[in-house]
């Protein structure tokens, strides 16, 4: 299959390229950019006038929801909703039933992805064996699985000494640990962040020291190991602050955010609406600004779907008994475009966010368009407005806080390995 | 995923007769459901309470029973077991002639509250009028309100932490009886603000009718965070908060929180927190003292004081009827 | 045509005075109903030196008219100061029409207890009745138009006056 990719804005922040130019694909990678190599001729032509040509997008945080609650999504389901978003490699959390924390249940999973021929899939192993914070897992098993991190999702440690010897274990073989920075007894029963939001609405509150302690507590015992941290989803001011000190004393700590808490606070949560019942919760309007600036002063590196989806029996219930998350691999694009539009930086600073930074923390060879690179794309119209309607979308999860919202910038082909695995109609 | 069973009672789309930005109110901008008291106009706050004075004449008389909602269903939909609260909304709408359905549900037999919206549609099923709502979760009400049909009517009994608004309008209706004009008082509401519906019920509606002192009393451990923001002062040292105060709301404690993690003992609270006759003394002499039962005599507040000149307590109990018959005639009239 | 076809509401009150003079005793208690009716009963009871303090009536509660209308703002308190049981009750109202209102009053009396007897007096009937009550007192028929309404006025003075508010009128 040779595809040529015909007259579009080419951009590729690894390179630094923004600029018009005709990409040439053949055997699943980029052969050329700018000319057609000599005797190339076209399978396909894909007219990409006004569009932007962008290296396929990395997501860190995809509940594929298998194994184990298929009747809130499938494999199959997540997956077409990744490529109908852009998304071309995606990073799976352990918090599966059972949790991945066995080789077999890691191959079956990348065995069925790869079936499916669409988004490469990037299992997330567990940390602990049934994530239940007390015994280790056969990590490097787990990474010869295909694991390419390991995690305890939201799931708590039993106690901080099993926190030091995982971190040691993991450092032992340089594999990366990525850890959710949330103290669970400070954030016990809590389903809204401790502000005026909660307050007001009587919902049980988690403060911000939630985060904080736990973050501090990561961060000393990452020094002291020398592992390598990947903190997910940080969700206040004074956590972006702590993240930013550890980077410049030189600790190896990498951090994202969810695409949500870019741009929502604790106040779009207006009459209880479920669909704002986030992990972390949505904070106050200034940590959201804080993690924006993180954002574009580099502190925080990538920024991430956290798709999560929920069923409707799972969230028309009163707020706090409601499942928390929200779906959200195929609104990462525009929203990271609107963050970037706001934020008046260029449009390439948020596709770096959401390519080539997430690929360098997964540490996989995607991510980028250079010469040689497979061939994973998204190609998308900049201009094009459109509506969020949940029923619309393509993930069986219909739960998103931005229902009714107008976007701007929707993908129109997804190029995976160099095929055309998506194209709206 | 399509729930089966869900008649054509239940309306998800978008509810184009309430005010988005307060869906407690239609678009005329009159009461629909009873939901909080926040965001409510004084306006129809002071038509409550002055609706709720002719009432208090009817529950006076000979015969104490109108037929404004003769013929109407009023279901007391209790998640939450209390006893009092639905006995009183019982009397106000037996009162106004209604018919009383009392459904006491089970929660814990059932996985979580997933059958709220399941006991709703079947409710309206019966041709419900009007359903009186109480919940452990904060918000439960706003989300039966939210799937109701456009012609019946929710009046939230107390949900989780969040709001138990005829209960704060009671206590209104109290204060304007004995006081008058709110806004010469001193108020101070002493104790659990932080578990409190009825607190947050109270404070919504001082601000709203232009009290200009609200002073919350009590434990770090038991005040929200950023409570400061709803127009309150703060007090740890109550003798402090209660100087020269008009009014003195206590509130009740729970007893799964009177010893614990965020009290020590219930007789430590009981002396620096509790009401007691030196204490009240240090309030203006014609203060008086509400409480919204059941009291912990010796707890929250000392006897003499609960029994004393200055409590209003009981005919707070009288008035909480003829608020609660007046919300729910004007909301079956709108 | 004169500019107000309506006849003076200060000498229509003086001859429906006149005319309950002869009709009232020391049990009679007399019930105004708001808000132009409890003008009425209260000149009426100092200028017949009535014994029972005045009785009034708000019928909100008892209108028939609930379910298409909603609750009125502002309702009052009806007030009954004197046993209802047993005792000579005459209504007062400004204007009587369908007569829905009286009908509303005379059960909300009964919630008050049983009384021996219930006489109208009104200051104006303008006919139109809906129900089959008619005034014991009358100060004046009046025939308006479909679609008119009388209403009755109080100045600061205390000086009572009839306005019409559309539609015209003759005395009858």
């Amino acid at each position: 299959m040779k595809i040529h990719i015909k007259s579009g804005r080419l951009i590729d922040p690894k390179h630094g390229v923004d600029t018009q130019r005709d990409v040439f694909i053949a055997a699943g990678k980029v052969v050329a950019i700018g000319d057609a190599p000599a005797g190339f001729s076209a399978n396909r032509v894909i007219d990409a006038t006004g569009k932007v040509v962008c290296p396929g997008l990395v997501d860190l945080a995809v509940r594929l929801r298998e194994p184990g609650f298929e009747y809130l999504a499938t494999l199959e389901t997540e997956m077409k909703a990744a490529i109908a978003g852009g998304v071309t490699s995606l990073a799976c959390p352990p918090d599966t039933d059972p949790p991945l924390d066995e080789p077999g249940l890691v191959e079956m999973l990348k065995f069925s992805a790869k079936n499916l021929n669409q988004a490469h899939l990037y299992p997330v192993g567990a940390l602990t064996t049934g994530l239940k914070g007390k015994n280790l897992t056969e990590m490097a098993e787990l990474r010869d699985a295909g694991c390419v991190a390991f995690s305890q999702a939201d799931a708590p440690f039993a106690d901080s000494q099993v926190l030091l010897h995982a971190l040691q274990y993991a450092a032992t073989f340089g594999f990366p640990v990525w850890l959710r920075a949330q103290d669970p007894a400070l954030s016990r029963h809590g389903v809204a962040h401790e502000g005026e939001v909660a307050t007001r609405l009587g919902l049980p509150a988690i403060p911000v020291i939630a985060e904080t302690v736990a973050l501090s507590t990561i961060l000393l015992v990452a020094r002291q190991t020398g592992a390598r941290i990947h903190i997910a989803r940080l969700s206040s001011a004074e956590g972006v602050a702590m993240v930013r000190e550890a980077k410049s004393r030189g600790i190896a700590v990498t951090c994202d955010i969810g695409i949500h808490h870019a741009h929502l606070s604790e106040m779009d949560i207006g009459y209880f609406d479920p669909n704002c019942n986030l992990t972390p919760p949505l904070r106050s309007q200034r940590d959201r600004d804080a993690l924006r600036a993180g954002l574009s002063d580099g502190t925080i590196d990538a920024l991430c779907s956290d798709h999560t989806p929920v069923d409707e029996d799972a969230k028309q219930l009163p707020f706090s008994e409601a499942e928390s998350g929200a779906t959200g691999v195929e609104l990462l694009l525009p929203l990271a475009l609107k963050w970037a539009t706001e934020s008046k930086l260029p449009l390439a600073a948020a596709i770096a966010h959401i390519t080539a930074k997430p690929a360098a923390i997964l540490g996989i060879d995607a991510g980028h368009l250079g010469v040689g690179a497979t061939a994973d794309a998204c190609i998308f119209d900049p201009a094009a407005d459109w509506r969020v309607e949940p029923s619309a979308l393509h993930s069986l999860g219909k739960n998103t806080p931005f229902s009714g919202y107008e976007l701007r910038g929707r993908v129109s082909h997804t190029l995976v390995s160099g095929n055309l695995v998506f194209e709206r109609k | 995923m399509p729930r089966e069973g869900w008649g054509s009672n239940l309306h998800t789309e978008t509810r184009m007769w309430l005010d988005p930005a307060n869906p407690q109110l239609n678009k005329n901008g009159e009461l629909h459901h009873l939901l909080s008291l926040e965001g409510l106009p004084a306006g129809v706050l002071r038509q409550i309470l002055d609706t709720a004075e002719s009432f208090v004449g009817v529950t006076q008389r000979e015969v104490k029973k109108v037929p404004l909602l003769r013929g109407k269903a009023v279901f007391n939909l209790f998640f939450e077991a209390s006893t009092r609260t639905r006995t009183t909304f019982e009397i106000a709408a037996k009162r106004l002639s209604a018919d009383v359905i009392n459904l006491a549900i089970n929660v814990s037999s059932q996985s979580k509250g997933e059958t709220v919206l399941d006991t709703v549609a079947n409710l309206a099923a019966m041709q419900a009028d009007m359903f009186i709502v109480r919940h452990a979760a904060s918000g439960a009400p706003y989300l039966i309100a939210k799937h109701v049909a456009p012609d019946i009517h929710v009046i939230n009994a107390g949900d989780g932490r969040h709001s138990h608004p005829t209960q704060g309008l009671l206590d209104m209706y109290t204060i304007r009886h004995y006081k008058g004009d709110f806004t010469k008082l001193r108020v101070a509401i002493v104790g659990d603000i932080l578990h409190s519906r009825v607190a947050r019920s109270q404070i919504h509606a001082l601000t709203t009718l232009g009290c200009p002192e609200i002073r919350v009393i009590g434990p770090k451990t038991l005040l929200p965070a950023d409570v400061g923001r709803l127009g309150v002062q703060v007090y740890g040292d109550m003798r402090e908060g209660l100087k020269d105060v008009d009014v003195v709301m206590m509130l009740r404690l729970q007893n799964e929180r009177m010893n614990g993690a965020l009290l020590p003992s219930a007789q430590e609270f009981y002396k620096y927190y509790g009401l007691t006759e030196d204490k009240l003394a240090l309030a203006k002499a014609d203060a008086i003292v509400l409480h919204p039962g059941p009291m912990n005599r010796g707890v929250e507040i000392d006897s003499s004081v609960a029994d004393g000149k200055q409590s209003v307590i009981l005919p707070q109990v009288t008035f909480g009827i003829a608020v609660r018959m007046a919300v729910m005639s004007i909301l079956a009239g709108n | 045509m004169p500019v107000n076809p309506l006849p003076d509401a200060e000498s229509l009150l003086a001859s429906l005075t006149d005319r309950m003079r002869p009709a009232v005793g020391p049990a009679t208690g007399l019930v105004g109903i708001y808000t132009g009716g409890v003008w009425l009963a209260e000149r009426l009871h100092a200028a017949l030196g009535l014994k029972l303090p005045l009785g009034t009536l708000d019928v909100s509660f008892y209108r028939d008219d609930f379910s298409r209308k909603g609750l009125r703002r502002n309702v009052k308190s009806s007030d009954i100061p004197f046993d209802i049981d047993g005792c000579d009750v005459i209504i007062v109202d400004d204007v009587l029409y369908t007569g829905r209102t009286i009908r509303a009053a005379m059960n909300e009396l009964f919630d008050y207890g049983r009384p021996e007897r219930i006489r109208l007096a009104a200051l104006v009937d303008r006919g139109g009745r809906e129900l089959p009550i008619a005034a014991d007192f009358v100060g004046a028929e009046v025939v308006i138009a479909e679609g008119g309404s009388i209403e009755l006025h109080r100045d600061a003075a205390g000086r009572l006056g009839l306005e019409l508010t559309h539609g015209n009128a003759h005395v009858a």
